[in-house]
């Protein structure tokens, strides 16, 4: 069937609430990236297998959905039953007879499956109840975990492509970029661009042929929020960019996505394609005169490639290397036409903006931050994963009530905001609110929303020196200051991790790093020096243990501790099997010692001493 | 034409047209390693660095490699500002730590108050600066048979996988423009060696000096219409041929007229 009107698109609605409503319960399955890594997949293949086979009652293989992910990854493979928001973790394929038996058939609980509450071990039932959901507020991320990952009747059903039949049947194109600008959405891909100036510049620009581009190429390491968004919820993306391209004047349109997400540029396909089958793309859509069509672009994986002029580049065909923006791409972007070009996460908020309301969205966040803000929480917290929260909640709200605190109880010591060139914020700044001038005004960034938490095992300087690593393995090579400047900057990292920096280090890295931030081409090398400068800012004083004391108080830089065993070793012979360097030598019951000129610090005999017997410093 | 203001003093120039050009014109000196007439800019050695400021703009003010930024009027450029020196010395001072061997290098470093460079020196730095006019100017000849491969420090100009270049000509546009004379190239017997291909030369029928590549001159014959036969006679015998033509001519024109 066409979907050649509104009403069609309500038809579809309607007919799929209807069909649904005939079934009391539906099985939410996850079938994002972690959980089909754990076997989401053979649950789902189980669970219809076992409807179909059995012939349950009120169940029908279609109320087992694969829906896109929660961001819980580390709990997965998730099931949750609707309506009741029960939420199992780790499901097996072996709990699914249980799970059909008890909570679908009945309304029992299997406690076994049931998350477990870090913080005080208790054990809750309910989604909406665990305290990493319950401290978010889903707008771009509306539809993860809820619906199909590519099934277009679900989108139509949860008022997928209204806001679409809103823009083509009763708004004109210039209605549609106000509505945008007062809803003061702000590019979600790092800069914080106003994406209603930005379609505003780019409409403004004679042009008889215009682009718009959605940016997937997501390369901030342990970063996957786009991809999150492009694996579960394929036609908001697709619808953003529709009413993108039909507010500036577009009919052709490309996403751009990274080689390593197979999965997200399968469902954008799918999507795509079957758009196209019902003429949601293509000509004279939903039978206005908007004509547009969408191709996926596949990115060869370097980091700059999602860099704005390198990927207009790459899409071309050539080779990605940024170039002088003096001419803006709203104005000559891809093959020198004027073109939009805008992160993921911020297309997916267009069609909720459309919907509810500029006004109804300014309210969200803050002033000059509105709206939401994806962030990938990661590292030393108990709860890891992708979470939305609104602009200008605190550094403190998202580590302690979403992330439930520093894992073991140890203190927290820093949080790295922003990617891999962005900063790390010490903890007298846990009660900043994050939004994008208050992090850049501190030396951090908002970045793509990257979240690192560190604990006081973390070497500040090995940290600021991992950061400038990746980014020298990253930088294009092109320009003199990044390439050389930051692999400069590097080279004294390691230098002083080694305990062989000096005092005057720290000021030609400063000096240096300013030139880079002055010389440099594209972003990365303008951004590139910040893992230093903030960390220099707010950690100097670790700084100057490396270079005066030759320690490294957080005892990870090898050249700068030695490990040695204490009186209260029981001899119980653990760590002389784990060194595989023959360092520790003793008997049986006997306190033991390690030979410091074998030791190679690599905390293997820590790992396994049950007594605490090693230290380190 | 527009003005714009550089170093305190009003210049004319076309609008659009790039600030460097302009700072040419005017004599001003203003170092660049990755500039050639020939080729696009590039903005990779970023030694021609200026200041700008709009003063439309509230005064704003930016560092922009003048070498890819349009003039426009009402522009205020200053080459000289103390944080385009201090910009350039540093520059220079990462420059002279990666290539230590470089005369050219040095040079400039020094010509800019440069004597050491205070960074890690990368001893086995070679010679080449990744200015990529190399690159540029083939792409440009229309052969695209060098590029620049990999990324960051590692980033290098070579022949696709290393191998001899299936599409160089043997036109030497790339080994005559580096500025650093890093590209190697052997000549001699009627044959050229460069990126690791041989190349059969054309030899002059008069005098029998070597002229361009069999491959060059047939590229050339080919797509520009130049008779293959004019690579047949170097430089040298071309000249002698016209001046003998002039000779006659003028002759000719003095027997005409007496
Ligand atoms: C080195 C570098 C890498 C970038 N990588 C990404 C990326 O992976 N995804 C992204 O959306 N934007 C990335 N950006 C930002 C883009 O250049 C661009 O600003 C953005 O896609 C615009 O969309 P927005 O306004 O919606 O954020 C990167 C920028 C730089 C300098
Ligand atoms: S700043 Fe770095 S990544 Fe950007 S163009 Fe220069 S070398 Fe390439
Ligand atoms: S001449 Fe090298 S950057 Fe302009």
């Amino acid at each position: 069937m066409q979907i050649d009107s509104p009403k069609k698109l309500k038809d579809i609605q309607k007919s799929f609430t209807e069909k649904s409503s005939k079934y009391p319960k539906k099985i939410l399955i996850c079938c994002g990236t972690g959980c089909l890594a754990n076997g989401a997949m053979k649950l789902v293949d189980t669970f219809r297998d076992t409807i179909k086979t059995k012939k349950i009652k009120n169940m029908s293989v279609e109320m087992v959905k694969e829906t896109g992910c929660h961001g819980f990854c580390e709990q997965g493979p998730l099931v949750i039953i609707e309506p009741d928001g029960t939420f199992y973790t780790k499901v097996k394929a072996k709990d699914i007879d249980d799970i059909i038996e008890k909570s679908l058939k009945k309304d029992e609980i299997i406690e076994k499956l049931l998350f477990e509450n870090p913080v005080d071990g208790n054990k809750i039932e309910k989604y909406k109840n665990i305290s990493f959901f319950k401290h978010q507020e889903r707008i771009a991320l509306r539809n993860l975990g809820k619906i199909s990952a590519y099934d277009l009747d679900e989108y139509i059903s949860v008022e997928g492509y209204k806001a679409l039949a809103k823009v083509l049947t009763k708004m004109k194109p210039d209605e549609v970029i106000d509505e945008i600008t007062k809803s003061g959405l702000r590019g979600r891909g790092g800069g914080g661009f106003p994406a209603g100036r930005k379609w505003k510049s780019c409409k403004a620009i004679e042009s008889d042929v215009r682009y718009v581009i959605c940016n997937g190429d997501e390369g901030d390491p342990g970063a996957f929020m786009d991809r999150s968004i492009m694996e579960g919820d394929p036609h908001a993306v697709l619808e953003g960019m529709m009413i993108a391209a039909y507010a500036v004047g577009a009919s052709q349109g490309f996403i751009y996505v990274r080689e390593e997400y197979p999965l997200a540029v399968t469902h954008l396909e799918k999507a795509i394609s079957d758009c196209e089958k019902v003429g949601l793309l293509g000509d004279k859509i939903l039978g206005t005169d908007f004509s547009f069509s969408v191709k996926i672009a596949r990115g060869a994986g370097a980091f700059v490639c999602g860099e704005s002029s390198a990927l207009m580049k790459s899409v071309a065909g050539e080779v990605g290397e940024p170039r002088a923006k003096y001419v803006r791409s709203v104005e000559k972007g891809l093959y020198d036409k004027p073109t939009v070009l805008n992160n993921v996460e911020t297309y997916v908020n267009v069609p909720v903006i459309i919907n509810k309301g500029a006004d109804w969205y300014a309210k969200i966040g803050t002033k000059k931050s509105t709206g939401t803000k994806v962030f990938s929480l990661v590292g030393k917290v108990r709860n890891t994963g992708l979470i939305e929260v609104p602009m200008g909640i605190t550094l403190r709200e998202i580590i302690y009530d979403i992330g439930g605190g520093i894992l073991d109880n140890r203190p927290f010591k820093a949080v790295q905001t922003g990617g891999p060139s962005g900063g790390c914020l010490p903890e007298a700044m846990l009660d900043l609110p994050v939004d994008f001038d208050s992090l850049t005004e501190v030396g951090s960034m908002m970045g793509s929303g990257g979240m690192i938490v560190m604990d006081d095992k973390t070497c500040i300087v090995d940290v600021a020196k991992y950061f400038l690593s990746f980014l020298v393995e990253e930088s294009c090579g092109k320009c003199v200051p990044c390439r050389e400047g930051l692999w400069q900057l590097h080279k004294m990292l390691e230098k002083i991790c080694a305990g062989k920096g000096t005092m005057e280090d720290l000021d030609k890295m400063e000096k240096l790093s300013e030139n880079i931030i002055r010389g440099s081409l594209c972003g990365l090398g303008t951004s590139g020096p910040n893992p230093l400068l903030s960390t220099l800012k707010y950690f100097k004083d670790e700084y100057i243990a490396h270079i005066k004391d030759k320690t490294c108080p957080a005892g990870v830089c090898p050249e700068l501790i030695t490990y040695e065993i204490l009186d209260n070793c029981t001899g119980c012979m653990a760590c002389i099997s784990a060194c595989s360097f023959d360092a520790i030598s003793g008997k049986k019951k006997e306190i033991h010692t390690i030979d410091q000129d074998k030791c190679t610090k690599c905390g293997a005999c820590v790992t396994v001493c049950n007594y605490d017997s090693i230290l380190v410093s | 034409m527009i003005h714009i203001t550089i170093n305190g003093k009003v210049v004319e120039c076309k609008d659009g047209e790039m600030l460097l050009s302009v700072i040419r014109r005017e004599r001003i000196d203003v170092p660049t390693l990755c500039h050639h007439e020939a080729v696009e800019p590039s903005g990779a050695c970023r030694l021609c660095t200026v200041e700008v400021t709009k003063p439309e703009w509230d005064g704003w003010c930016d560092y922009v490699t003048s070498c890819l930024y349009p003039a426009k009027d009402g522009l205020i450029v200053n080459t000289h500002a103390p944080k385009v020196n201090e910009l350039r010395k540093s520059i220079l001072d990462m420059y002279l730590a990666r290539h230590p061997k470089s005369l050219k290098i040095k040079q400039l470093a020094a010509d800019y108050g440069v004597l050491a460079t205070s960074l890690e020196t990368v001893v086995d730095g070679n010679n080449c600066i990744l200015c990529t006019i190399c690159t540029r100017i083939c792409d440009h000849m229309g052969f695209s048979a060098i590029s620049t491969v990999g990324r960051g420090h590692g980033k290098e100009v070579a022949p696709p996988l290393d191998m001899a270049p299936a599409d160089c000509v043997g036109c030497l546009a790339c080994a005559k423009n580096c500025p650093t004379d890093y590209i190697e190239y052997e000549t001699g017997n009627g044959r050229l060696k460069i990126w690791n291909k041989e190349f059969e030369m054309v030899a002059c029928t008069v005098c029998g000096k070597t002229t361009v590549t069999k491959e060059f001159a047939e590229h050339l014959s080919q797509q520009r219409d130049i008779p293959f036969e004019y690579f047949e006679k170097c430089d040298e015998c071309h000249r002698k041929e016209l001046s003998a033509t002039m000779g006659k001519i003028a002759n000719w024109e003095r027997e005409v007229r007496s």
